[in-house]
């Protein structure tokens, strides 16, 4: 069950814990894997930890809408063809919402939002030829909930959650589906950089009393992109150890 | 009848599973050959392949009968 073997994977943002976790997992599964990232050295060192073989790296910053339009044709070239784009790649610039500026709000929209807006378009183009795909998109539990201090993430995210369900309901006749997981709480080096008060404030709110793992994250998109999952579409996952029960 | 109509109305009778004689130059793709709107986008595609032109979307919204397509690609394929 979930066997990836021979599918063609893009992962977006996969020097972050999350997105390298998923590389990691369908790197695993059997899958043929394209590491998109903003730092060359982090993404080597992942393509030498898998030990190179399905592993292809190309580098990309969704800030920039160019690099944005080059990366699924650049993927695709590198993989001989594309089955799955994990939309991963995020970025936070938190501030509350009267002091939060426009910059802050646009390149969250950007990077979260309109990336993964552009690249499912490209990616699903040739899905669509090939009559079958996946597309995993990586929300937030904030998206369901909100969050102080990240009206821009928030808004990037259940935005995400749009996206998915409408792209899902266009694209499902060809066999493509389009799912969201939202994680909650994951321990990765932000959260190691809490404090133990920040630290215990937080698990006070997760009726599991723990950080949730990368591996975790990654399982519940393993299975969103494998054959098994072909009869779900449109929905959002939701990883947080209970923290919101959706 | 042209090369390219040729073409254009086989790729039609592939993708959309119509019979060819039903696929004349009037015929409306959605109207009268049932196809719904991707089946469109996807027949732009693959007139784009198969004679290797880039179709814009404003011109792929003005080809809705087999013959605008017909008509486009002899204007704009080598």
């Amino acid at each position: 069950m979930f066997a990836l073997t021979g599918r063609k994977a893009l992962v977006t943002g996969a020097t972050g814990g999350l997105g390298g976790a998923i590389a990691r997992a369908f790197h695993a599964q059997g899958a043929d894997v394209a590491i998109s990232g903003t730092r060359r050295e982090a993404l080597d060192a992942l393509r030498a930890e898998l030990g190179g073989e399905r592993v292809h790296v190309v580098e990309a910053n969704l800030a920039d809408t160019a690099a944005v339009e080059g990366l699924v044709p650049a993927a695709e070239a590198a993989l001989g063809g594309l089955d799955i784009l994990v939309n991963n790649a995020g970025i936070t610039r938190d501030n509350l919402f009267l002091r939060m500026k426009d910059e802050e709000w646009d390149s969250v929209i950007a990077v979260n939002l309109t990336a993964a807006f552009r690249l499912s378009r490209a990616a699903v183009k040739g899905m669509m030829r090939r009559r079958y795909g996946r597309v995993v998109n990586i929300g937030s539990v904030v998206g369901s909930t909100g969050n102080a201090g990240q009206g821009n993430y928030a808004a990037a995210k259940a935005g995400l959650v749009g996206l998915t369900k409408a792209l899902a309901a266009e694209v499902a006749s060809r066999k493509i589906t389009v799912n969201c997981i939202a994680p909650g709480f994951i321990a990765s080096p932000m959260t190691d950089a809490l404090n133990e008060k920040q630290r215990d404030g937080i698990l006070a709110t997760v009726p599991m009393g723990r950080l949730g793992e990368g591996a975790e994250v990654a399982a519940a998109a393993v299975y969103l992109a494998s054959d098994e999952a072909g009869y779900v579409t449109g929905h959002t996952l939701h990883v947080n150890g209970g923290m919101a029960m959706l | 009848m042209s090369d390219i109509a040729d073409r254009v109305k086989k790729i039609v009778v592939e993708h959309l599973g119509v019979e060819a004689e039903k696929v004349t130059e009037n015929a409306n793709f959605i109207d009268d050959l049932g196809a719904d709107s991707l089946d469109t986008v996807e027949l732009v595609m693959a007139f784009e392949e198969e004679f290797n032109v880039e179709i814009p979307d404003d011109a792929a919204e003005t080809i809705q009968t087999v013959g605008d397509a017909i008509k486009f690609l002899e204007k704009n394929s080598a």
